[in-house]
C-alpha cells in the first residue's frame, strides 16, 4: 500500500514536470547537445546535412581565425569595462534616489524609461548624438568643438571612439535594471540597522561600507553575474550602432562572429559557428565560476 | 545619570485625512506624548508601560535623540541634550529587534560602536577588545565570540545587543521591548538578567513595555502611560495598590481588576442590590477623597507616597454613581457574605483557587475572584457570597474615570 503510494507520487511529480521536460528538452536541450556535435563535425553542410570528418580542426580554424580573435577583444574589453562601472554608477544612482524623499517615485520612473525603449531605437539616438558627416557634427562633437577639441568621428573613425560608444551605450542600456533591483534592495534593509548605527555614531560613509554594502551584496552579486552574462552575449547593440558589417568596422563581437558564420554575407559555415559559440559558453561558464566562488567569500546571505 | 523630562510633547503630522471625523478638514496633528514631566533618578531602572500607540516608543526615542521632540527639553544630570544628536548623547539603545549586523561576528558587532570614534578619542585595539570582552562577560556570552547572529537562540541575540549598548559605556541605557521577541520562559530568565545588569553597572535604565508583568516584576519605578498621556508613576506595589483611575486599575495586574457598576447611598456603596461597604469602617482606605490630587501627572518621582499612607481628610463621599474595581485577590468566601454572585466555576490552580461567576453589574461577562486553598466552595449551590477586603476595593468616578 505505502509503496504502491509512493511509487504512484513518484509519477505524479514527473508528470508535472514533463511540459516543461519537453520543451526545454526540445528547444534548448537538443539543440545544445546538437551544437556541441556540430562543432566537432568538419565542414558540416546545412543542406546536404554531410560532413567530411570530426575532430578539432573547428576549433583550430576558429581560434586563429583574426576576426574572432578581434571579436573576443572586443567583446572582454565590453565586459570589463561595462559591468564594473554600470554597477557602480546604478549603485551611486540608487544610494541617491533612496536618500531623496519628495519625487522619488518620479525620478524612479525616469531613470527606468530606458529599460522599456526599443534597442534599435535608442541605438539610433546614440549614433545621431555621436556621428559626425562631413557636413554635420552630433551634438556631442559640437560640445568637443565648443571647449575647443577638434571634431571625432566615433561612428566610422578610430576603434578607441568606436569602443567608447559602445561602452557608454551599454551602460546606459543595462542601468535601469540595475537601478530597479538596488533600489528595492536599498529599500528592504530593515531601518533599526540604520538607528542603530547612528546611535553609535557611525559615519555616513562607515554606515554604506559596513551595513548597507553588505546587506545588498546578494543583489549586487546577482547584478555582476547576470552584467557579465549580458555582456558577454551582446550583438543587437552593436549592430544597432555599427550595422550588420561588423567585421569591416571592427567592432565585431563573439556573439556576432557565431551569427556572420551562419547567415552572414561570409557565412555558411555553422561548424565554425559551432565551435565558436562553445568557446563562448566556456568562457561564460569559467567566469560565472570565478564569480561564484570570489562571492562566497564576500556575498552575505 | 539624573534624566529630567521637562514638559515633553511630540506631535506627528497627520497624513490621513480620512481618520478625522469632524468639523476641520485640516488634517490635524496627532499627539504621541502628551506634556510629560518626570524626573527618573539615577542609577533606577524605570519601565514605560502602556498599550500599543499609547506613546511609550516615542518617549524612549525622545530620550534617544532618535526623534526631535516638538516641545519640551530633556536633561542628563545638568545637560541640556534636547537639541544633542543621538551619538553625542552618550546612550545605548537595544531595539526591540536586537538589529543585530547579521554579517558581523558577535565580536565585530560589540565592537562595532567603539570602531565608530576617531581622532584623539579612538582606542587602540587592545583596549577594544579588552572592552569588548568585559562587555560579553557581563552578559555572559563570552563563549559566543566567533558566531554570527543567526547562530545564537533569541536569547542569546537579546545579550549581544545589551552587550553592544553598554561597551562605549553610556550614561542611560535604553530598552524598547526587550522580552517581546522571547518565548515565556526565557522571558522570565531575560527579565531576571536585566535586573541584575542594570545592578551590577548602575546605570539608570528606561525599558519600554506593553506587558504589566515584566513591567511590574523588575521596575523600581513604573510610568503608565496612555493615549500619550501619563496616568500614574510610581513604585510598582504602590501603583499597583493605589491606581489613579480607572485605566490604570484595569492595565496592571493578572488575572485583571473586576469591575462593577456601582452607586454611592448614604455612605454605603451598593453593588447591584448589595450593600457590600460602609464607609465608615473603611472610611480611610478607600472612601478618602483625593480629587484634590491633579490627575496623576507626574510630580516628582514618588507622586503617591504620601496619599497611600496619608489616611487623614477622610470626607464621606457625595451620592453619585461610580465605578467599583475589585482586585481578584478581594474576594472573599464568607457564607454571610454582603455580595451574592452566580457561581459559575471553579479553577483550581494548585497554589490557590479561581472562582468564576457572574454578576449583573459586573462590566465583564465573568468575575473571577481567587482565593486560597484552605477555603471549600460547595460547587452544587448556585451561588456564591463574597466578603470584600477594602483595601483593594477602589472607586472611580463614572465620568472622569479618576479615582475617588
Amino acid at each position: 500500500m505505502n509503496m504502491a503510494r509512493g511509487r504512484f507520487d513518484k509519477v505524479k511529480g514527473w508528470l508535472y514536470l514533463l511540459p516543461a521536460i519537453l520543451f526545454l528538452g526540445a528547444f534548448l536541450v537538443y539543440p545544445l547537445i546538437d551544437v556541441f556535435i556540430y562543432s566537432f563535425e568538419e565542414g558540416y553542410n546545412f543542406t546536404s546535412q554531410t560532413y567530411f570528418g570530426t575532430g578539432l580542426y573547428n576549433y583550430s580554424y576558429v581560434l586563429h581565425d583574426p576576426y574572432f580573435l578581434q571579436a573576443v577583444i572586443n567583446t572582454f574589453i565590453l565586459v570589463v569595462i561595462t559591468v564594473p562601472v554600470s554597477t557602480g554608477i546604478a549603485l551611486l544612482i540608487s544610494v541617491a534616489l533612496h536618500s531623496v524623499k519628495r519625487f522619488r517615485n518620479f525620478l524612479q520612473t525616469v531613470y527606468f524609461l530606458p529599460y522599456v525603449t526599443n534597442t534599435l531605437a535608442v541605438g539610433l539616438v546614440f549614433m545621431i548624438l555621436f556621428k559626425k558627416t562631413p557636413y554635420s557634427d552630433g551634438l556631442i562633437n559640437q560640445l568637443i568643438n565648443l571647449f575647443g577639441g577638434t571634431s571625432v568621428d566615433f561612428i566610422d573613425g578610430p576603434y578607441w571612439a568606436k569602443m567608447f560608444v559602445l561602452c557608454t551605450y551599454t551602460i546606459w542600456v543595462v542601468m535601469p535594471f540595475k537601478i530597479l533591483i538596488l533600489t528595492g534592495a536599498l529599500a528592504s534593509v530593515n531601518e533599526d540597522y540604520y538607528k542603530a548605527a547612528r546611535v553609535d555614531g557611525t559615519s555616513k560613509f562607515r554606515i554604506f561600507r559596513k551595513i548597507t554594502l553588505p546587506m545588498i551584496s546578494p543583489m549586487i552579486f546577482y547584478l555582476v553575474i547576470t552584467g557579465f552574462i549580458g555582456a558577454f552575449k551582446a550583438y543587437s547593440d552593436v549592430v544597432a550602432l555599427f550595422g550588420t558589417d561588423l567585421n569591416a568596422a571592427g567592432m565585431n563581437t563573439i556573439v556576432g562572429y557565431v551569427y556572420d558564420m551562419l547567415y552572414g554575407d561570409s557565412g555558411g559555415y555553422p561548424s565554425y559557428a559551432s565551435a565558436a559559440a562553445i568557446i563562448l559558453f566556456v568562457i561564460i561558464l569559467t567566469i560565472t565560476c570565478i564569480n561564484l566562488m570570489v562571492s562566497r567569500k564576500n556575498v552575505h546571505y | 545619570m539624573e534624566i529630567r523630562l521637562e514638559h515633553l510633547t511630540k506631535k506627528f503630522p497627520n497624513r490621513d485625512r480620512k481618520r478625522i471625523r469632524g468639523a476641520s478638514s485640516i488634517p490635524q496633528d496627532v499627539t504621541a506624548v502628551n506634556d510629560f514631566t518626570f524626573t527618573i533618578p539615577d542609577g533606577k531602572l524605570i519601565g514605560l508601560l502602556g498599550p500599543s500607540g499609547c506613546g511609550k516608543s516615542t518617549t524612549l526615542n525622545l530620550i534617544s535623540g532618535l526623534l526631535e521632540p516638538t516641545d519640551g527639553r530633556i536633561f542628563f544630570g545638568d545637560d541640556d541634550v534636547t537639541e544633542l544628536p543621538p551619538e553625542k548623547r552618550g546612550i545605548g539603545l537595544v531595539f526591540q529587534n536586537y538589529a543585530l549586523y547579521p554579517h558581523l561576528t558577535v565580536r565585530q558587532n560589540i565592537l562595532f560602536p567603539l570602531e565608530n570614534r576617531k581622532g584623539k578619542d579612538r582606542l587602540s585595539k587592545e583596549q577594544m577588545l579588552a572592552m569588548a570582552d568585559e562587555a560579553a562577560r557581563l552578559v555572559q556570552i563570552d563563549k559566543l565570540m566567533e558566531r554570527r547572529p543567526g547562530e545564537l537562540s533569541g536569547g542569546q541575540q537579546q545579550r549581544v545587543a545589551i552587550a553592544r549598548a553598554l561597551v562605549k559605556q553610556p550614561r542611560v541605557l535604553l530598552l524598547d521591548e526587550p522580552l517581546s521577541n522571547l518565548d515565556a520562559r526565557l522571558r522570565l530568565q531575560t527579565r531576571d538578567e536585566i535586573r541584575r545588569i542594570q545592578r551590577e553597572t548602575g546605570i539608570t535604565t528606561v525599558f519600554v513595555t506593553h506587558d504589566q508583568d515584566e513591567a511590574m516584576s523588575i521596575s523600581d519605578l513604573i510610568v503608565v502611560m496612555k493615549e500619550g498621556v501619563v496616568q500614574q508613576i510610581g513604585k510598582p506595589q504602590e501603583v499597583y495598590d493605589s491606581p489613579a483611575n480607572l485605566f490604570v486599575a484595569k492595565f496592571l495586574g493578572t488575572p485583571p481588576i473586576n469591575v462593577f457598576e456601582g452607586r454611592v447611598r448614604g455612605g454605603k456603596l451598593y453593588i447591584g442590590e448589595d450593600a457590600v461597604l460602609e464607609h465608615r469602617r473603611n472610611a480611610q482606605r478607600f472612601l478618602h477623597r483625593r480629587c484634590d490630587l491633579p490627575p496623576m501627572r507626574s510630580e516628582g518621582a514618588f507622586p503617591h507616597a504620601d496619599s497611600v499612607s496619608a489616611g487623614e481628610g477622610t470626607a464621606v463621599l457625595p451620592d453619585c454613581d461610580v465605578w467599583v474595581g475589585i482586585r481578584p485577590e478581594g474576594f472573599l468566601l464568607r457564607e454571610d457574605g454582603p455580595l451574592c454572585c452566580d457561581l459559575n466555576g471553579v479553577e483550581v490552580m494548585g497554589r490557590d483557587i479561581s472562582v468564576l461567576s457572574r454578576n449583573k453589574a459586573s462590566v465583564n461577562p465573568v468575575v473571577r475572584s481567587i482565593i486560597g486553598t484552605e477555603n471549600k466552595v460547595d460547587t452544587s449551590a448556585g451561588t456564591v457570597r463574597f466578603a470584600l477586603r477594602p483595601e483593594k476595593v477602589f472607586l472611580f468616578d463614572r465620568d472622569s474615570e479618576e479615582r475617588l
